[in-house]
């Protein structure tokens, strides 16, 4: 049933539906919506879940990490600093091969201070072994919280996973969500199965420090979990979307590209612009696509391969910037593409909460047409006088 | 040993700890206190290295490492876990003095001002010993480190130990206690009283550390001792923010302790430094007055 939700109420309730059995939480804008929506359901007993009120995102992500470990389903939302104050555990997470979810309400990270969207926080723990899901609206924010559990869970995989959400967009936005029930909840994630845990009949070791001869092969592991991924989490999403037809198969998501020129290629709420300025410059007889990346990590290399195939022109919108480079997606897809003769540019666009509308998609489309990228777009010249 | 004697050793032989470590031995008494029921958190530090080599371990209970920072915020995520799954395992979060009184001391204040039920235990070597001896807010007055280290202008670390015992019992725990490794009774007792308490407990534990300090290891034993004897370590316990019980000494003169260490070594070489040896022992007389720990002999 439809019903009219923020967006971080929408997550915060499929997050419920999820049955972590531990939470924890720290308040930062704009996520603090979900965590207080959370404790919400905990104080009328709605959920069953331990509700722990930490005193920072370091410490949340860690409690994270111990309850993981002793045999819980866990959850924790952050952004932005409290990413960055959770890079350690983070790392740590990832290593230890705890299946954490927690979702990410993109912001931009300061200096300059900045409580607005961009994508630069998730983008920065690019490295960090986590899984990483965007999504484009709040039905797929709320969604892709099922799907990543089983992902991450999956015992072909154990990552801990970032669902990805743009701040104030999506995460303070009204639309309508389909909730699931729960019964439908519990018939597609099943209760946690730990593959290890804490447990004084069964004692082991958890988090050993590993010499030159052995750290090797521990980071391989991982990156062959992560490539595993790649099949998982569209056989996840194949199979949501065969239980409640909206389909999240594919580690991308293609619109109107099969006979474009030009491709734009992005992640998240932009999609939903961009989509809207294709049909405008598809009916003014234009040939251009989107192509959306719903996970970033791992990245969907031969996805990505096979939708630009055709294409001529690829125009990267990308939400962060790897300072003194270039913007992380338009790096992936560059090599991707490599060898082929595609034009990859590179837009860096609509940093720290700066508005983009239909009209900035079609002059990026022109620019990409023009040859001329590898920019940051629409920045106002008077300022940097 | 026999079979069933060795299936009681949870922390086991075999790990990598220099000879007459006293963190070693606070681990074996530890367990030996808390027994197989226990799930350890360990920060970052000697106790993890030298007891976790890849792909061996010296513990024959259920433990994990994080980091260095965070065991106590691992712990509060164990202990709801456990909470939600009706199990009755104890945690006790092992930490050395720098991821206590230093780095990690935001998570221990948030983990005890939320009341999960854990002990906290410090094993307290005096410095930063798993990097190489630097100083931390647990290093004494005076006491040469590398990064506080006797010179010309210098007479070692400058400032005092910090009370992290007071700290802890502000937050409302209702059992904090220091113990020693060269008591090993009273040092189990203590943790057997911490785990059964409901709440957040604290233990610091006096650790003597030969290759920091600067003693033959076989004096191990002999200088935790000396610590009590001159007054520069207290054994006492806390209930609910009152020190209940105190061992009580007849107090040697602080130079006993400081001449057999050469952390201390500057006051006395190449000159006598009794303008600061009178500080240190003014330490050690407060601590005296403030915990009333003189026997006082007969004439």
């Amino acid at each position: 049933m439809l019903e009219i939700m923020e967006g971080s109420h929408a997550v915060a309730k499929s997050v419920g539906l999820c049955r972590p059995g531990v939470i924890a939480a720290y308040p930062i804008t704009p996520q603090t919506h979900i965590v207080e929506a959370l404790a919400d359901m905990v104080a009328d007993c709605s959920i069953d879940a331990e509700y722990i009120t930490v005193e920072s995102e370091f410490s949340a992500l860690s409690a994270c990490l111990g309850a993981s470990a002793a045999g819980s389903r866990v959850y924790s939302a952050t952004t932005s600093q409290g990413l960055a104050l959770m890079f350690e555990v983070c790392f740590n997470c990832a290593g230890m091969r705890f299946p954490v979810v927690m979702s990410i309400v993109n912001r931009a990270m300061g200096a300059p201070l900045s409580i607005w969207n961009d994508q630069q926080d998730s983008i920065s723990l690019r490295d960090s072994g986590w899984l990483q899901l965007y999504a484009e609206d709040n039905q797929e924010a709320a969604d892709l919280h099922y799907i990543a559990y089983r992902v991450a869970e999956d015992h072909r995989v154990l990552l801990p996973a970032f669902v990805c959400f743009d701040g104030f967009i999506l995460s303070h936005t009204y639309e309508p969500v389909d909730m699931l029930t729960r019964k439908q909840a519990e018939s597609y994630l099943p209760p946690f199965k730990p593959y290890h845990r804490l447990d004084a009949a069964d004692p082991i070791s958890f988090g050993l420090f590993a010499a030159p001869d052995y750290y090797m092969e521990f980071r391989y592991a991982i990156d062959q979990a992560m490539k595993q991924a790649r099949s998982i989490i569209p056989e996840a999403g194949t199979e949501f979307s065969e239980m409640f037809g909206r389909d999240y198969s594919g580690l991308t998501e293609a619109y109107r590209i099969d006979d474009a020129d030009c491709a734009i290629v992005a992640m998240g709420s932009i999609c939903g612009t961009v989509k809207d300025a294709i049909d405008e410059m598809r009916n003014a007889g234009k040939k251009v696509g989107l192509l959306k990346l719903r996970a970033f990590r791992p990245f969907p290399e031969k996805e990505v391969q096979k939708a630009l195939a055709g294409v001529s022109t690829v125009a990267v919108l990308d939400k962060n910037i790897s300072l003194g480079s270039k913007g992380a997606v338009a790096l992936e897809i560059r090599d991707a593409l490599y060898g082929s003769q595609i034009t990859v540019l590179d837009y860096i666009i609509a940093l720290g909460g700066r508005d983009v509308r239909k009209k900035d998609i079609a002059t990026v489309v022109a620019s990409a047409e023009a040859g001329v990228g590898d920019l940051f777009y629409g920045l106002r010249e008077e300022v940097l006088k | 040993m026999k079979g069933d004697e060795a299936a009681c050793v949870l922390f086991d032989a075999g790990h990598r700890a220099c000879g007459g470590c006293a963190a070693a031995m606070a681990a074996r008494f530890i367990l030996e206190a808390a027994g197989k029921d226990t799930i350890i958190v360990s920060s970052t530090g000697c106790m993890e290295v030298f007891s976790t080599p890849y792909p061996e371990t010296a513990w024959n209970v259920p433990w994990i490492h994080s980091l260095f920072e965070n065991n106590s915020a691992v712990a509060s995520g164990i202990v709801a876990s456990l909470k939600k799954q009706g199990r009755k395992e104890k945690v006790i979060a092992l930490g050395g003095d720098g991821a206590t009184f230093d780095i990690g001391i935001l998570c221990i204040s948030g983990a005890f001002e939320r009341g999960h039920d854990f002990t906290y235990i410090c094993y307290d070597n005096e410095a930063y010993m798993n990097t190489g001896i630097q100083r931390s807010g647990a290093t004494p007055y005076d006491a040469s480190t590398t990064t506080s280290p006797a010179g010309k202008c210098s007479y070692g670390n400058p400032r005092p130990k910090k009370d992290l015992p007071a700290i802890l019992a502000a937050h409302g725990a209702p059992y904090v206690a220091t113990a020693s490794i060269a008591y090993p009774p009273d040092l189990k007792k203590k943790v057997e009283k911490a785990v059964n308490t409901p709440g957040p407990c604290y233990i610091q534990i006096h650790a003597p550390c030969c290759t920091g300090w600067g003693f033959e290891s076989e004096k191990t034993i002999t200088i935790g001792k000396l610590a009590i004897e001159t007054g520069l370590w207290v054994n006492y316990e806390m209930e609910e923010g009152k020190v209940t019980r105190v061992k009580k000494v007849v107090r040697k003169p602080v130079e006993a302790y400081l001449t057999e260490q050469k952390r201390f070594r500057h006051l006395f070489k190449p000159k006598r430094n009794d303008a600061e040896i009178a500080k240190i022992q003014a330490i050690a007389d407060r601590n005296a007055e403030k915990f009333g720990i003189d026997i006082k002999l007969k004439a």
